[in-house]
């Protein structure tokens, strides 16, 4: 296992390369998900608003 | 039966689709990405010989090659949304370059960081003015000046052809990439950056790459359509069918 990650002593430059990919992957997924959720929060929030009688 | 293509041109009937392809093609995307990791990192040789020897971070291939030609690839995609929507003015085209533009420029990033981490070890130095190393820097530019300019416009629609031209200007850059390592003549001009031969590869090799480039390929759609999904949201957010999808029951409750 130890020689799995030690790559031949690569190590930096091959868990670099991927650890960066799985990061930057990662961020995106979270961020979709995140925007998805609030675009529909902000939206309902003004639709209610609106049904209330409020600003128009 | 026929299916109507055209009844998934407008947002509101693509919208929920979007919302059905976006879990399918994750899926696939995560199945092929691990696939495509264990083969590559399990069933390969840990040295390659020949005239281009190279020892263990030669694996970086997996995820750099993939990366590489998904950044051309979505530009096309990009700028082919855009000439589809300057052409017909279809506002879900624009919106499709808008949803795919991250995801490359993410994906052109990944090239230009894997390539540095890679051309450490095997040419000594992280970054050269080579050909290709060059024109994939101005690639990630482009789709960073498509993004700034389309944010930089208030009005969405004169945003998107505003845009969709500098994405289409910018599409010259694409066979610029492709062809930069063709040097006829090594006393001329030399170029850093190997030829990819997919012939002479090892074929373990060859289909870990092509596995983990179809597994990012799919990822792209995922992503793409996710976004997608949300930009719609927010261009039609005034339009009836966005408002009684986001707070239904809030509206009868009311009344």
């Amino acid at each position: 296992m130890t020689e799995f990650f030690a790559q031949g002593g690569y190590a930096f430059y091959v868990w670099g390369a991927y650890g960066m990919a799985l990061l930057l992957l990662a961020l995106e997924i979270v961020s979709l998900v995140r925007r998805q959720r609030t675009i529909l929060a902000r939206i309902g929030r003004l639709v209610r608003m609106r049904a209330r009688g409020g600003e128009q | 039966m026929q299916l109507n293509w055209f009844r998934f041109a407008a947002p509101a009937n693509f919208y929920p689709l979007a919302g059905r392809l976006v879990p399918i093609f994750g899926v696939i995307a995560a199945v092929t990405v691990l696939i495509g990791l264990y083969w590559g990192f399990f069933e390969t040789p840990d040295r390659l010989g020949g005239t281009n020897p190279q020892k263990e971070y030669y694996r970086i291939i997996f995820i750099h090659v993939p990366a590489a030609w998904l950044s051309m690839w979505l530009y096309v995609v990009l700028a082919g949304w855009c000439a589809i929507g300057l052409v017909f003015n279809t506002r879900l085209s624009y919106m499709m370059a808008n949803a795919v533009a991250p995801t490359g420029a993410l994906f052109t990033f990944l090239a230009l960081w894997t390539g540095a981490l890679w051309g450490r070890p095997s040419w000594g130095t992280y970054w050269d003015w080579d050909p290709r190393l060059t024109s994939e820097l101005i690639l990630f530019f482009l789709y960073i000046g498509y993004l700034a300019l389309h944010s930089a416009i208030d009005d969405a629609r004169r945003a998107d052809k505003a845009a969709a031209l500098l994405a289409l200007v910018g599409l010259v850059c694409v066979p610029v990439i492709y062809w930069s390592i063709n040097c006829p003549d090594p006393n001329q001009c030399a170029a850093l950056h190997q030829r990819s031969s997919l012939t002479q590869m090892e074929p373990n090799i060859l289909s870990a790459m092509l596995t983990m480039t179809f597994g990012l390929w799919m990822y792209s759609f995922a992503s793409a359509f996710a976004r997608l999904r949300g930009i719609i949201l927010e261009r039609e957010a005034e339009s009836t069918w966005v408002q009684e999808l986001v707070a239904p029951a809030s509206r009868e409750a009311i009344r």
